[in-house]
């Protein structure tokens, strides 16, 4: 028998490795997560045309092609899991609080992915401008966070469920509602150049958001893994 | 695994779906090198009892008890002793069997060099197939690189659901050689009606008679 050395994050950085694998063989989310996104920015572009936006719609316009394009991809994690009917492997080797980990870390690096992409492609196509670029960052990342802790136990959710289309964004709208709110107040202070300071305060609800999520999710895991 | 004596106790265990009763009142007791084949006909639960002993599945009343040297292990504790491999199971078809192994021994604890695993892959009869991806298998094949999955960890009990499904004369003799150490090693559980498959087991329950009539 092999040697038992591996730790609790070697354990959660093989699920995370084998889904990076897999995705990079299937795209199962990849291709609908830029696709969502490429697609919805190009129909925002054509639809503002030559009308000049302020940089609160265009804060709003940049929250809602994220919060869509995630809807379309990061419920995959759970959903190929039960299509492909390896859940059951998965629960026979690994314990609930590893696999949580490492599909939340696949998700975060599939969204920081899609931000990489999207954020260029907005400044570009909407002429968003971005005065406090420290600012955006630490919302986006936060934000991001955030939005994948939460993101990650509903798909787990929706996983389980008979009808898996439509339930995910519906499940997953009011809970993110505050989040959203605060990401596009602190992007809009970012984009029209505020000092770090006042943008402190989102910084601080996203932070504790993340937190809570993380917490919250992390613990009622075990409930939704289980039959 | 150091040589600890194990014992796996199933107390007044029952099953139903909503309101559809599976099977109720199921005592046993298996120690040491003690192998046990569980029949009955199609739906008698057979491997809803199996899924509930691998701890996939809760059951509706009863408990299932997992003594390592008179300690009742938990949940946690229960997944290093016990392998379960089944027709149902799937593996990643999009990864290779090596990968497969690799990362099923790796979220286990497990560190097992590449070469250990290709000697493994050899002796189920896939040398050379190593790094063909899981989607290329054969349904036989697939069988064979669960059974490896299933002996990474060299499990103290061994649950095995319909065990010769899809496995040709070398692969059968394979399996034979499985349930032999398995044997000599701690406890084989497994869920068939095949005739062949039944002489495995020292003790049987079958499902179908009432009170479920356990037969030494």
């Amino acid at each position: 028998m092999g040697t038992k050395s591996s730790t609790w994050t070697s354990r959660v950085s093989a699920l995370f490795l084998k889904d990076f694998k897999s995705e990079l063989r299937t795209r199962y989310s990849l291709n609908a997560l830029v696709m969502f996104a490429v697609i919805t920015l190009t129909v925002v572009s054509f639809s503002i045309g030559m009308f000049s936006l302020s940089s609160k719609i265009k804060s709003s316009l940049f929250w809602i092609v994220i919060f869509f394009s995630a809807m379309s991809g990061l419920a995959q994690v759970f959903i190929k899991e039960e299509e492909a009917k390896t859940s059951t492997l998965l629960k026979l080797v690994a314990s609930p609080e590893s696999i949580f980990a490492g599909k939340l870390l696949y998700n975060l690096v599939l969204l920081l992915f899609l931000e990489i992409v999207i954020v260029p492609l907005f400044v570009i196509m909407l002429g968003f401008s971005i005065l406090n670029f420290w600012l955006f960052l630490c919302v986006l990342v936060l934000g991001s966070l955030g939005l994948v802790c939460a993101t990650t136990i509903i798909a787990a959710i929706v996983a389980k469920a008979s009808v898996k289309g439509a339930l995910f964004a519906v499940l997953s709208f009011p809970i993110l509602l505050p989040l959203l709110v605060t990401v596009i107040s602190g992007t809009n202070l970012a984009s029209e150049g505020a000092s770090f300071s006042q943008g402190l305060r989102d910084l601080q609800i996203l932070f504790s958001y993340a937190v809570v999520m993380f917490v919250a999710s992390f613990l009622l895991f075990d409930f939704v893994w289980e039959e | 695994m150091p040589n600890f004596m194990i014992s796996l106790e199933v107390k007044s265990l029952a099953k139903s779906f909503g309101f559809r009763k599976v099977f109720e009142g199921i005592n046993f007791s298996l120690g040491e090198k003690e192998s046990l084949v569980i029949t009955g006909k199609n739906g008698s639960g057979k491997s809803t009892l199996l899924k509930i002993l691998a701890g996939l599945l809760r059951p509706s009343k009863g408990e299932v008890n997992i003594n390592l040297d008179s300690q009742i292990k938990n949940r946690g504790e229960r997944r290093k002793l016990i392998s379960f491999a089944s027709p149902d199971l799937s593996l990643y078809d999009e990864l290779t069997a090596l990968e497969n192994l690799e990362f099923l021994a790796k979220v286990q604890g497990l560190d097992f060099k590449p070469d250990e695993l290709n000697k493994k892959l050899d002796e189920a009869g896939l040398k050379g197939r190593g790094e063909d991806q899981v989607l290329s298998y054969s349904s036989g094949m697939k069988q064979r690189l669960k059974y490896l999955f299933a002996l990474l960890n060299e499990p103290k009990i061994l649950l095995l659901d319909e065990p010769g499904n899809n496995l040709d004369e070398p692969g059968l003799f394979l399996l034979d050689n499985i349930i032999a150490e398995q044997k000599k090693r701690g406890i084989l559980v497994l869920a068939t009606n095949d005739k062949r498959e039944i002489k495995y087991g020292d003790k049987i329950l079958n499902l179908d008679q009432q009170g479920f009539s356990f037969i030494s």
